[in-house]
């Protein structure tokens, strides 16, 4: 009975979703549109081993998965020291009645095999324990050493099986990297895992460095810095280290991002006084204006199908966001709440546009329909900016500044839907957070 | 700190601030300047000063070496910047009378170049105050222009909202922090 009542209210509300009418089956699956009512409870027990070093591994790949999968509000990782079952054999059917009983929705049962010195293989079942019915089952095969990816991975094996989405585990941020007072402020570029693992600097931090983008289909970077007093943008690919200049232009240029298919910049560059947008073809290295306005027009970003272009202007006097066609034409407003807006950027999905609202002193993360309309305000602060998305367009990365905050600049975190603001990790303060896409 | 005694002509022009005037320097008649056309328009209410500077000059053992840096600072009123309101970048007659003393001293000094920084206060995103701060310089730049010094004696750059020399989160603070600072070197632009 108690099952039942607990199960009810998922069912009415978002969690469960019977895809197979016919069948006897429930199927469990997440529908993450709606919010973060009641987490699925997903028990993940360490994952079977036969050597001590297998044991260690298991413990580690599991551990990243359950906290994974945590972080992103949709699920709420059982503790494992309240698990009645102790598998032996991932190759036979758990006993259900266990884990129904600690009231898990569902189980991740996996084992890791060592082939040789140089290859282990990281394997797991997903089962819903309600329909006692396998979902999904994954084998990684790859290098110890690589265990903590593989984890990231299988976190998005399941994520994906169990909303029908693909996930955003497997990925990495980078970001700008603070120290000291806001009078003398030092900034550095640097990138960590998803989860706040593994940060490393990517420059030496002798020169500011602002905007780091990445490209949507290769480990690049675009980034602005004053290297030379001389504010331009510059390319960073990360295997390599290789560092480029882009362009001898003139006047500052600023405000990069990638267009979808990584071949061209969008960008803004200020010529007496006047910024505009402009695009550059990163292979003939040609540029094409795109405003002529004498407004501030900045921080353009591509749809993902490259035929539109979202900006920030403030030709209307006060600054507001516009969209126009990838040639510069049919230029509309498409922001008309209170206050003011800035920095938009597409959903890789392509349905929303994040961008930031300020309004009575406060500055809030907002997403809005691509032509303007259904807008909601996620968050707010004494300054919230650089919003990014994660690969998936359900997470939304930003910059926070607290007043008078000793912390100086935060990264955090929150749902499209406006739930699961939290902090993420960083080795200090933080600012300018970019989303990567999946890793390969 | 070594003195300079001797003051050529085109120094007493540009001298600021003389307390009472010293018997033994000698006063010299400033010569007439047309002032060219501002390309910003004054408030209605507000005329320009009738006479630029004062055309008395004292030697004072405290003041910076004329035609140094320092000099700069001093004669554009103690810190070479001027101040703009939010998300604005049109000159205030303060500023643009400040902007007045630095060009003058830019004419006397030909030697000298400047960078001229825009800078922004932190109510606002930070590529929207890069663009701010670009459109500040370029403001500062185009009076000194329009005061006779020569274009290619100023660059302009903009450091947006990166470079705050006010940490108070305050009106009074972020009023600081939008500014424009004439950087001056002796010497040409790096």
């Amino acid at each position: 009975m108690t099952r039942i009542t607990r199960i009810l209210p998922m069912l009415l509300g978002w969690l469960l979703l019977l895809t197979f009418s016919t069948s006897a089956h429930a199927q469990l699956e997440i529908d993450i549109t709606k919010g973060n009512l009641d987490p699925v409870q997903i028990a993940v027990p360490d994952f079977l081993a036969t050597t001590q070093a297998e044991r260690e591994l298991g413990e580690k790949v599991s551990a990243v998965i359950r906290a994974d999968l945590e972080r992103s509000g949709l699920f709420k990782a059982l503790d494992p020291a309240s698990f009645l079952e102790t598998q032996t054999n991932i190759d036979y059917k758990p006993t259900f009645a266990d884990w129904r009983v600690i009231k898990a929705d569902a189980l991740v049962s996996g084992r890791i095999k060592t082939e040789s010195d140089s290859r282990v293989l990281v394997e797991f079942r997903l089962w819903d324990v309600f329909a006692g019915q396998q979902l999904k089952g994954v084998r990684f095969a790859t290098t110890p050493d690589n265990w903590r990816r593989t984890a990231h991975k299988a976190s998005d094996a399941i994520y994906e099986a169990l909303t029908g989405e693909s996930g955003y585990f497997d990925s990495r941020i980078v970001f700008i990297d603070e120290k000291g007072p806001k009078i003398n402020r030092t900034k550095r570029l640097a990138i960590m895992d998803q989860d706040g693992d593994s940060p490393v600097y990517l420059l030496g931090g002798s020169d500011l460095v602002l905007t780091p983008r990445f490209s949507p289909n290769s480990q690049t970077i675009v980034y602005m810095s004053y290297e030379n007093d001389n504010p331009h943008i510059y390319l960073l690919d990360i295997e390599t280290g290789r560092r480029e200049l882009l362009g001898d232009f003139p006047g500052m240029t600023f405000a990069p991002r990638f267009s979808p298919k990584g071949d061209k910049l969008i960008l803004s560059m200020a010529r007496r006084g006047n910024s505009d947008i402009y695009l550059m073809d990163l292979r003939t290295r040609s540029t094409t204006r795109l405003t002529t306005d004498p407004a501030i027009d900045v921080s353009a970003s591509f749809a993902p199908d490259g035929r539109k272009i979202v900006f920030n202007s403030d030709r209307g006097s006060s600054p507001q966001i516009y969209q126009m066609d990838a040639d510069g034409k049919n230029v509309k407003r498409i922001s008309f709440g209170k206050g003011r807006y800035s920095a938009p950027v597409w959903s890789p999905r392509g349905d929303k546009i994040a961008f930031v609202r300020s309004q009575k002193g406060k500055f809030g993360i907002g997403v809005m329909d691509v032509d303007g309309k259904n807008e909601r305000m996620l968050t707010e602060s004494y300054l919230d900016e650089s919003p990014t998305w994660s690969p998936n367009g359900r997470v939304i990365l930003f910059s926070r500044d607290n007043r008078g905050s000793k912390n100086g600049s935060e990264v955090w975190s929150v749902d499209l839907t406006g739930q699961n603001l939290r902090r993420v990790e960083t080795p200090g303060q933080a600012s300018d957070p970019a989303w990567s896409p999946l890793l390969p | 700190m070594k003195r300079i005694l001797i003051a050529g002509a085109a120094l007493l022009v540009l001298s600021a601030c003389a307390t009472k005037p010293d018997p033994e320097v000698e006063v010299v008649e400033r010569p007439v300047v047309e002032e060219p056309r501002p390309v910003f328009e004054a408030p209605k209410d507000v005329l320009p000063p009738v006479a630029q500077q004062p055309d008395t000059f004292e030697v004072d053992p405290n003041l910076p070496t004329p035609g140094s840096i320092d000099d700069f600072a001093y004669q554009s009123g103690g810190e070479p910047r001027v101040f703009f309101g939010y998300d604005q970048y049109d000159l205030s007659a303060e500023a643009r009378d400040v902007l007045r003393r630095q060009a003058n001293w830019l004419n006397v000094y030909t030697n000298s170049t400047a960078i001229v920084e825009g800078h922004a206060d932190e109510r606002g995103t930070r590529e929207y105050n890069l663009a701010l701060g670009a459109r500040r310089a370029d403001s500062v730049k185009a009076f000194l222009v329009s005061q006779g010094v020569a274009p290619n004696r100023l660059r302009t750059i903009s450091y947006g909202k990166e470079r705050p020399i006010d940490g108070r989160p305050s009106a009074d603070g972020w009023a600081r922090n939008r500014n424009s600072l004439t950087n001056v070197r002796l010497g040409s632009i790096s």
